[in-house]
């Protein structure tokens, strides 16, 4: 028997997040609302706070202030994947480690290799499914990073740069999972400093600066005419 | 100089024939140490991978206790045993002091402490590195410590064979505890403290050369191993 899915989480309300990392509060009064479907980029200076805002979505740090408001029934972890900007793979095939992923959150069995090698082909890896992770290349470890995440069929998905270390050829690839993830009926929230990548991906902007959001603008908007000032300076190369 | 030339010619000969007391000494050996240290890993492995990963009240302080066990004399171990197993000792009916299982006992006592301490700085180096995408795949603290346990393992290996080691070595608890009897509780390293003091060196020094080459033997598998594993996994 297939193992229930995930519920569905969205939409997603942040109410007045604050983080503080040791004396630095990283976000302030950080309050935006996700709908499903859609593709949300975070975008920002150097320092910005997008990556603490995704750990903070994602629960792996915890908050000074503020709550997060789920759908319907709160919560539901499984709801959830994150694929880091150097993801750790664990010490064993590629395939072991998407099947791992599985079940800590419940696969069993059969059902359990059938979606970790689905996964594996749906990212073009299937080919290395017993290559060791460790010794897998940078784009195909973010690769088995996303396929790994995709398995677990979040309704959620945060991407932290994803394509930050990774050459032309790979970060297309890359894209094209996305794109495929989403299409398959995913909500993708992801931080990038690649504004191409931003472009061709968003759907919406969430802007922030200083810790703050400055603009939660639909994308096209925002590279056309952003609302702040602080973007604008931001798209222009004014701002570091 | 020459008499010790002379010694170390018998001895190499005792070892390649098979001396039956020489044998006896070694096999001892092995299996009181090798079941000392399995003991000391199901024990202090999991205990040192729990102090990693785990968020508990007073966690320093046993930081600090384990470290500092790593110190603990032998001889007070040995006392403590002896003071357990002897017949007016609570465990005194089991009447097992001055046999093997008390050797066991006492160096399984003097190497958790050192397995524990080291594979928790092993397996904190690793929760450190892991603790995000585990928390992220939603995985549960006991869950994390075996999967810690288990892509750590070439570094504990190492830490495993450090811990049988420490258990070959022994002396002083083992003196005590299993009264160095021959043919019973009598193990290569107070063999070759009894026989040095009755200058039968032959002996003493073919159960030293043994001794060295199992020390030697056990670090080159580990050093090998790691560098298969560097190679093949990365």
């Amino acid at each position: 028997m297939a193992s229930a899915g995930p519920r569905e989480v969205l939409p997603l309300e942040a109410r007045g997040l604050r983080v503080r990392l040791g004396e630095r509060e990283v976000l302030r009064d950080v309050s935006f609302r996700l709908e499903p479907g859609l593709r949300t980029v975070i975008l920002g200076p150097n320092g910005a706070g997008k990556t603490s805002l995704l750990r903070a979505l994602h629960g792996l740090i915890p908050l000074a202030g503020g709550a997060l408001a789920w759908a319907g029934a709160g919560r539901d972890r499984r709801a959830e994947a994150m694929v880091f900007q150097h993801p750790v793979m664990l010490r064993r095939s590629a395939l072991a480690n998407i099947e791992y992923a599985l079940a800590v959150n419940g696969v069993k069995g059969a059902e359990r290799r059938s979606r970790a090698r689905d996964a594996l082909e749906r990212t073009g890896l299937a080919g290395l499914a017993e290559r060791h992770a460790r010794v897998l290349s940078g784009g195909e470890r973010q690769r088995l990073a996303i396929a790994r995440a995709w398995a677990l069929r979040p309704r959620i998905l945060y991407l932290d740069e994803p394509t930050a270390s990774l050459d032309p050829s790979a970060s297309a690839a890359v894209e094209q999972e996305i794109a495929r993830i989403h299409a398959a009926g995913t909500r993708i929230v992801m931080t990038t400093h690649r504004l191409g990548l931003a472009r061709r991906i968003a759907d919406e902007i969430l802007f922030i600066d200083g810790g703050k959001l400055v603009e939660q603008t639909p994308a096209d908007r925002f590279f056309e005419a952003p609302r702040s000032e602080e973007a604008r300076q931001f798209l222009n190369g004014e701002l570091p | 100089m020459a008499d010790i030339f002379a010694s170390f010619a018998l001895a190499l000969r005792m070892v390649a024939e098979g001396d039956p007391e020489f044998a006896g000494i070694v096999a001892l050996s092995l299996t009181v140490s090798l079941a000392s240290a399995a003991l000391a890993c199901a024990v202090g492995l999991p205990l040192g991978a729990a102090v990693a990963v785990g968020s508990f009240p007073g966690r320093r302080a046993v930081i600090v206790l384990m470290n500092a066990l790593l110190g603990l004399p032998s001889v007070v171990v040995g006392l403590l045993v002896y003071l357990l197993l002897s017949r007016a000792g609570p465990l005194g009916d089991l009447g097992i002091l001055f046999t093997p299982p008390a050797i066991v006992i006492a160096q399984t006592l003097l190497v958790i402490p050192m397995v524990a301490a080291l594979s928790r700085q092993t397996v904190e180096d690793a929760w450190q590195e892991y603790r995000e995408q585990l928390t992220s795949l939603n995985v549960r603290t006991t869950r994390a410590i075996a999967t810690l346990l288990w892509d750590a393992r070439l570094s504990l290996f190492t830490v495993a064979l450090a811990g049988l080691g420490r258990a070959f070595s022994e002396v002083g608890a083992v003196m005590i505890v299993g009264g160095n009897v021959d043919g019973v509780t009598r193990v290569m390293t107070t063999a070759i403290a009894l026989k040095t003091a009755e200058g039968e060196l032959p002996l003493a020094l073919a159960l030293g050369i043994v001794l060295l080459t199992i020390v030697l033997a056990l670090n080159a598998a580990a050093y090998l191993l790691r560098e298969w594993s560097a190679r093949r996994h990365g």
